[in-house]
């Protein structure tokens, strides 16, 4: 069926190490940076300190996820820093007992509901994002930015930019646990982890194996396209702000219950983070390219790194200029991929005749 | 619009001295190779002064690859280029364009924010004592414009300009550099017949000028309009080259595809349907104008089984008529039946499952996933076919993806292989394939030909021409070639200003219906 192309075909040259490398950058750049804080310093590479590094990275990733999401579409989130903050404060506020002065009664909820109603807020903050980009045709950039500025002034005005320290609650109220998402273990693995673990692994299923991520996928890639092959463009789009705005939710418990405070002021410029993290793991900000391994690759770049460099003792502003040379080769790297994967498209080498395979 | 009144004495003070019709530019013995690739073998042939020489070919025939060897975008693996008798080498096209040669390209090259005076002087401004001489600029784009006898301000916004006028804007940037030769790659693709006839007028007079140009076009009978030779090419190597007196389009083709070419017949031996798809008044307003109808109160039926052709020149309302009837595009008036069922508040997606599917105009713009790979393209539209309960089933999707290749003929390795890698007419017969795996009752196709060749086009009309006989589908296809009303189709509607103006059957002529579109723009 297919193949009688009349031109002569190249041989597929076989595995070249420049474009394995290229390809896997995000995990070589992994192990670099594993093994050379290991060299520099003793402890880097011992298990209690890999788990600690790594349910910082827990907040990363779970801002980074959703964030791939919503770049995966052609968007971008500034708001998931905001988001983070503000989840905190509403949940420490939630934990400090609703008081309802017409009944004259304060309800202390439990902390399965404080984390519904915090993930709910999330939702509602995604929401909004996702219907001005969507229905209104804000460009993401601005609706977003905007949110940034609204969602970190509540978090302001409800705490009047002070701090809820007494996040424990107390065992008469029966709202205790609240630590527990930030400090408590399974199996010797941080509870944060264990959420970024199946939050990544619910992302790459839905990307990966339902109609949504394909969706997700044609919509960066081509929306016009995609609108007209059926996709649902616009509810794609509030799908995947909503969804983000709850990862940032998350993001928020488990650092408010890992400092067991939480802070009107707690995230702030994480959203570059999280992008830093989506871009170092392949993506492409135009959309349409990019998948959760190299996303969660990204953002434990990032965090070993400026882990690593507390541990050797480099100081907080070279660390700064270490992460941004980082993210700035990373886009480079970026476009030399994408760049060549273009000019490649001319006559296409291999000469396999059929090769229905999938993969994405 | 005869070819042989130019040929005569130049009318006007030449640009240049010597004779017309001698030769300016000639390639000995052109050859490229990339790889193992040989994409043009021994090319020989002279670009005449004053007079218009077209590339024909199919696409991958070697016509860009020659055009961007003259044009100095590449260098010839062998031969020579000879200009005015003299061995030259272009490094660049800055190079080239500094000897002369300058090249339009389909997707023009304006900065549509900027006016066309500073269009015209983009990247060589006339600075003054003051900066830019913005005064002399507009003398000049106006004098330009004076002799190429279009009315356009200097102070135009290009973005305010009708595609014609925005290619009447390229050449006379091209002009203002001295350019003796202007290659033109499918400048009248995308427009009104009127504006192809300004068009040919220009290059007329170009020629009288002592301007010569290389014309390439997918076109046949219009560029057959305004050329003086042809040079074919197939496969990367000319078949032949020849003076217009000496040819004609049947030879063009016998040269082009190497046999006669059939774009189909109707297909015939069963009994249509009942009435697939019926539109009643439908309505399409005009955004800019109020009061006005891109499409007007119009009505048709299409059987099952049925094939029908919409015949219409640039801007009679084709595109925005399909787009309403698939979703695209809001109605303000009219109502769609498939099938006797009222469809005209469905959403697209809705309107897909019930099995009324658009192939869009502009494969590029609104057919694929450039990001995506073909077989992800292909299974878009149907995704929802294979999936049980939350997800996908990839052997299910991957058998639609293999069925889809095989049953639209799609030359690929495979699903996995990026978009990008296949042809025009391949990539075409993805977004068909891809709707064709909703299995659909009813297929909208706007110009499904455009910009593919002669082959693909003859295999796109072949597959529409078996689902119709088959699975009875219903085809409703727009054209803006005549020929092309000519092949597959049991009838044949002419479009003009968002009506129906005439009906035909399948025995109709090119010229009734060129008549029919005809008055219709007079009237």
């Amino acid at each position: 069926m297919s193949n009688n192309n009349s031109t002569a075909r190249q041989p597929r040259q076989g595995l070249d190490l420049g474009r394995l490398l290229l390809e896997g950058r995000a995990f070589f750049a992994l192990i670099a940076i594993i093994v050379i804080f290991s060299l520099l310093s003793p402890v880097y590479f011992t298990t209690s300190n890999l788990l600690t590094m790594s349910s910082h990275v827990a907040i990363f990733g779970l801002l980074s996820i959703g964030m791939l999401l919503v770049i995966l579409t052609g968007g971008i989130d500034l708001s998931v820093g905001s988001t983070l903050g503000l989840a905190g404060v509403f949940a420490g506020f939630l934990m400090q007992g609703v008081s309802f002065e017409v009944f004259g009664v304060v309800v202390y909820p439990p902390v399965w509901v404080v984390i519904i109603l915090t993930c709910a807020l999330g939702a509602l903050i995604g929401a909004v994002n996702g219907v001005l980009v969507a229905f209104f045709k804000v460009p993401a950039f601005v609706a977003t930015l905007g949110m940034l500025y609204v969602a970190r002034g509540v978090a302001l005005l409800m705490t009047d930019g002070l701090t809820y320290n007494n996040l424990g609650g107390d065992p008469a109220l029966g709202n205790t646990g609240f630590d527990w998402l930030g400090f408590n273990r399974l199996f010797g693995i941080p509870m944060g982890v264990l959420i970024l673990a199946a939050v990544a692994i619910l992302c790459m299923l839905a990307l990966n194996r339902t109609p949504f991520g394909r969706w997700v996928y044609s919509t960066g890639g081509n929306d016009r396209a995609a609108e007209l092959s059926g996709v649902p463009v616009k509810r794609v789009k509030v799908a995947v702000y909503v969804l983000s705005g709850v990862c940032a939710a998350l993001a928020g418990l488990v650092l408010s219950s890992q400092l067991t405070s939480a802070g009107p002021t707690a995230g702030t410029t994480y959203e570059l983070t999280a992008i830093a993290g989506v871009v170092i793991g392949g993506a492409a900000l135009t959309g349409g390219r990019g998948n959760v391994r190299g996303t969660l690759l990204g953002a434990f770049v990032i965090g070993f790194l400026s882990d690593g460099l507390v541990i050797i003792g480099v100081s907080a502003y070279w660390q700064t200029v270490f992460t941004g040379t980082v993210i700035v080769l990373a886009v480079l790297l970026n476009s030399i991929q994408y760049s060549a994967r273009k000019t490649k498209q001319a006559p296409s080498p291999s000469a396999s005749p059929q090769a229905v395979t999938n993969s994405s | 619009m005869s070819t042989d009144q130019s040929q005569g004495v130049a009318t006007r003070s030449c640009t240049d001295e010597g004779q017309i019709g001698e030769a300016i530019l000639s390639a000995r013995q052109i050859a490229k190779s990339f790889g193992n690739v040989h994409a043009l073998k021994t090319v020989n042939f002279d670009i005449h002064r004053g007079q218009v020489t077209t590339l024909f070919g199919e696409n991958g025939a070697g016509k860009s690859t020659l055009m961007k060897i003259l044009s100095g975008v590449i260098q010839p693996s062998s031969g020579e280029i000879l200009l005015e008798g003299d061995p030259v080498h272009f490094a660049s096209t800055t190079e080239a364009q500094h000897r002369g040669i300058s090249i339009i390209h389909q997707e023009l090259s304006l900065a549509p924010n900027l006016n066309v005076r500073d269009n015209i002087f983009m990247g060589r401004e006339l600075v003054g004592a003051m900066g830019v001489d913005f005064a002399e600029e507009e003398r000049q784009t106006r004098l330009l414009m004076e002799d190429l006898d279009e009315p356009i301000d200097p102070l135009t916004p290009v973005e305010d300009l009708r595609l014609g006028q925005q290619q009447i804007v390229e050449i006379a940037r091209a002009l203002s550099t001295q350019s003796r030769i202007l290659i033109m790659d499918e400048p009248t693709s995308a427009l009104s017949a009127s504006e192809v006839e300004v068009l040919f007028r220009v290059i007329n007079d170009l020629k009288r000028r002592g301007v010569s140009i290389v014309y390439i076009s997918h076109h046949l009978e219009e560029a057959l309009q305004i050329t003086d030779h042809a040079v074919v090419l197939r496969d990367g190597s000319m078949t032949a080259y020849a003076p217009r007196q000496d040819i004609d389009l049947e030879w063009i083709v016998r040269h082009m595809v190497g046999e006669g070419f059939d774009l189909g017949s109707p297909p015939e031996g069963y009994a249509l349907g009942e009435v697939a798809l019926s539109l009643q008044e439908i309505c399409v307003p005009d955004p800019t104008i109020a009061e006005r109808y891109l499409v007007d109160h119009l009505s048709l039926e299409v059987r099952a089984g049925e094939i029908v052709c919409i015949y219409g020149l640039m801007g009679a309302g084709r595109t925005e008529l399909l787009e309403s009837v698939a979703g695209r595009l809001p109605i303000s008036g009219g109502q769609i039946f498939l099938e006797g069922q009222n469809v005209s508040r469905l959403s697209i997606a809705q309107r897909i499952e019930q099995g009324l599917v658009l192939v869009p105009e502009d494969r590029q713009r609104d057919g694929l996933v450039q990001t995506m790979p073909v077989g992800q393209n292909l299974s878009l539209a149907s995704i929802g076919d294979f999936t049980r309960g939350l997800f996908t089933s990839m052997s299910r999707e991957a058998q639609v993806i293999e069925d889809s290749i095989r049953s639209v003929h799609i030359k690929t390795d495979g699903g996995d292989a990026e978009i990008g890698s296949l042809s025009g007419g391949n990539q075409q017969k993805v977004v068909i394939g891809k709707m064709m795996a909703t299995q659909p009752k009813v297929v909208m196709l706007d110009e499904p030909s455009r910009g593919i060749d002669i082959g693909a086009k003859a295999e796109v009309f072949k597959l529409l021409a078996d689902n119709a006989r088959r699975h009875s589908l219903a085809v409703l296809y727009s054209t803006s070639e005549v020929g092309e009303c000519l092949s597959i189709a049991h009838r044949v509607l002419v479009m003009s200003r968002g009506r129906l103006v005439a009906e035909f059957g399948a025995d109709v002529t090119k010229e009734q219906i060129m008549a029919a579109s005809g008055e219709a723009v007079a009237a």
